[in-house]
């Protein structure tokens, strides 16, 4: 068993942390393989910015695969660039706060979390990886969410002030995830 | 041990702290920045010094000068910053002082792209410098091959007395696995090992050529570089036998695929899927690409195959040059390549396999 996961967005949005983040809890809670690939390059904040997170039992080959099962978009131009990639029956989970295109593919499943808007209704913008974390963990079950939390909390440590909101951010995705199921 | 999550060029600087390295020298560029990032805040920590040099060629002058008082030194860079260190490490050679150096490859000639690539090859195995002299050169494909090799790269170099290089591509380099980390050698160990070269080592002695060693990177006498060319060759070719592939399902294999790196780690889940199909594949992959492991590809049922597959971040193709002298005519060879911080993929690793075993 392998997922292949792509994270997009603007750079900024907290695109890599949010794969970091599931990967090293996936590292920290299982024997499994994983790997985490960021893009890199010329990259600035508003820029477009994406990471590759494999989460297999198997050795890992590829860091980022050529189809992946799990897409995760954050913005408008990352939805035209990686929807292709998306394989038949894949799971879609998309910031419907600010991508408001269409989706005309009808062969994969779309989970909508409108995460800019929520994260500004908590108070930080900056929280939006956090909710849509949680909504992607909700949505696939494909680690425990304990683990999760205890990985972004380690992570914070430094910064405990910051905590019972990004508790809260995650806990939120968490609910919207399991309710789209 | 418990197993953490690093990047492949943090994890190669914790290796190297960990095997004893007490300096480094760098200068900055993409995509082996964290490198030196990770030894300015790890070093200090246990002792050690990093400086960030004025440029490339002073930053490997200054791993030669601490390497020739005796302290487990590297340096790192990528592409065209290997480039001009090359005369540091021409110098380190010709005066036979250890040190660990790392090329976290990039894309095409120049400045190139920033982008992974496996474009080294030739450079890294055939002339990392002027005057023809060889090194060590480890290729791991893995963030846990790249601690382990970084580690035992450094026993090399000192066993040997010559430079030894990591090389690897921005893709082993930038991303992020589990990986175990190999125990720290403690202060008592590191101070042993540099007792331990105190025959050659320069530690402020007085000039005394009868009893101490001293450096200097060449030699005016022919005569003398002459001998000294012999004992070169002889250490290089008794190097062969440490040569070390990965082969995997190679003893019914009809299609071989190869390669070094990102490439072959590729090409190995690509294997896998082939199997699945009901294809007979196998692979080697080079884990040391000088030596260059010649031997595994007598490991190949010749009367099986159909055809090698080489695959490589590189077009030219450069890697399939040592796979040809290996082969020897047995099969044919073919390629499956892309360039310029392309990434390999599988699908076209897959494509280039399911053609060797469609042709009649």
């Amino acid at each position: 068993m392998e997922t292949n996961l792509c994270v997009a967005g603007f750079g900024g949005q907290g695109v890599m942390t949010l794969g970091k983040f599931l990967a090293d809890a996936t590292c920290n809670s299982t024997d499994k393989n994983i790997t985490f690939f960021p893009s890199y390059g010329a990259e600035q904040r508003g820029g477009t910015a994406n990471c590759f997170v494999v989460i297999s039992d198997d050795e890992i080959g590829a860091p980022l695969g050529d189809v992946m099962d799990d897409l995760i978009v954050l913005n408008g131009p990352s939805l035209k660039k990686f929807l292709p990639t998306l394989k038949k029956g894949g799971n879609l989970f998309i910031n419907s706060s600010i991508v408001t295109d269409e989706i005309t593919r009808t062969d994969i499943k779309v989970v909508k979390a409108p995460v800019t808007e929520l994260a500004l209704e908590m108070g930080n913008a900056k929280v939006l990886n956090v909710i849509m974390l949680g909504v992607y963990v909700g949505y696939t079950e494909v680690i425990d969410p304990a683990v999760v939390w205890a990985t972004i909390e380690h992570k914070l440590a430094s910064k405990a002030k910051l905590l019972p909101l990004n508790k809260a951010a995650f806990e939120k995705g968490l609910e919207i995830g399991r309710s789209q199921k | 041990m418990a197993r953490v999550f690093m990047k492949g060029t943090e994890a190669i600087a914790e290796a190297a702290v960990r095997t004893g390295c007490r300096f480094f020298a760098g200068y900055p560029i993409t995509p082996q920045n964290e490198i030196p990032e990770y030894f300015s805040r790890r070093l200090p920590e246990v002792g050690g010094v990093f400086v960030q040099g004025e440029s490339e060629v002073a930053s490997v002058s200054m791993v030669y000068g601490a390497a020739s008082g005796g302290t487990r030194s590297m340096t790192s860079s990528s592409s065209p910053g290997i480039s001009l260190k090359s005369e540091g490490i021409s110098y380190c050679a010709a005066a036979r002082i250890p040190m660990v150096y790392v090329n976290v490859s990039r894309g095409g000639p120049g400045v190139g792209s920033i982008q992974p690539a496996q474009m080294d090859y030739l450079q890294a195995t055939k002339a990392s410098g002027n005057g023809g002299f060889r090194m060590r050169v480890f290729a791991p494909a893995s963030v846990q091959e790249a601690v382990d090799m970084t580690y035992k790269a450094f026993d090399v170099a000192d066993q040997y007395r010559r430079p030894v290089l990591i090389l690897i591509d921005g893709v082993v380099g930038t991303m992020m696995e589990p990986v175990e980390l190999p125990p720290m050698k403690s202060d008592e160990e590191v101070a042993a090992m540099k007792e331990a070269k105190k025959a050659w080592t320069l530690t402020g002695h007085k000039l005394d050529y009868a009893h101490r060693a001293w450096i200097q990177p060449g030699n005016w006498s022919t005569k003398v570089m002459q001998s000294d060319s012999e004992e070169d060759a002889a250490l290089y070719k008794s190097w062969q036998k440490e040569a070390e592939a990965e082969e995997f399902m190679l003893d019914d294999a009809e299609v071989v695929l190869t390669g070094y790196g990102i490439s072959a780690r590729i090409g190995k889940s690509a294997v896998k899927i082939l199997r699945a199909e009901g294809i007979k594949a196998g692979l080697i992959r080079a884990k040391t690409v000088y030596p260059f492991p010649y031997e595994a590809y007598d490991h190949i049922n010749y009367k099986k195959v159909k055809g090698i597959l080489d695959i490589e971040m590189s077009i030219p193709a450069l890697f399939v040059e040592d796979v040809q002298v290996a082969v020897k005519d047995r099969a044919p060879i073919s390629t499956c390549l892309c360039s310029g911080g392309n990434i390999m993929t599988r699908e076209a690793v897959l494509t280039a396999a399911r053609k060797i075993m469609e042709a009649k």
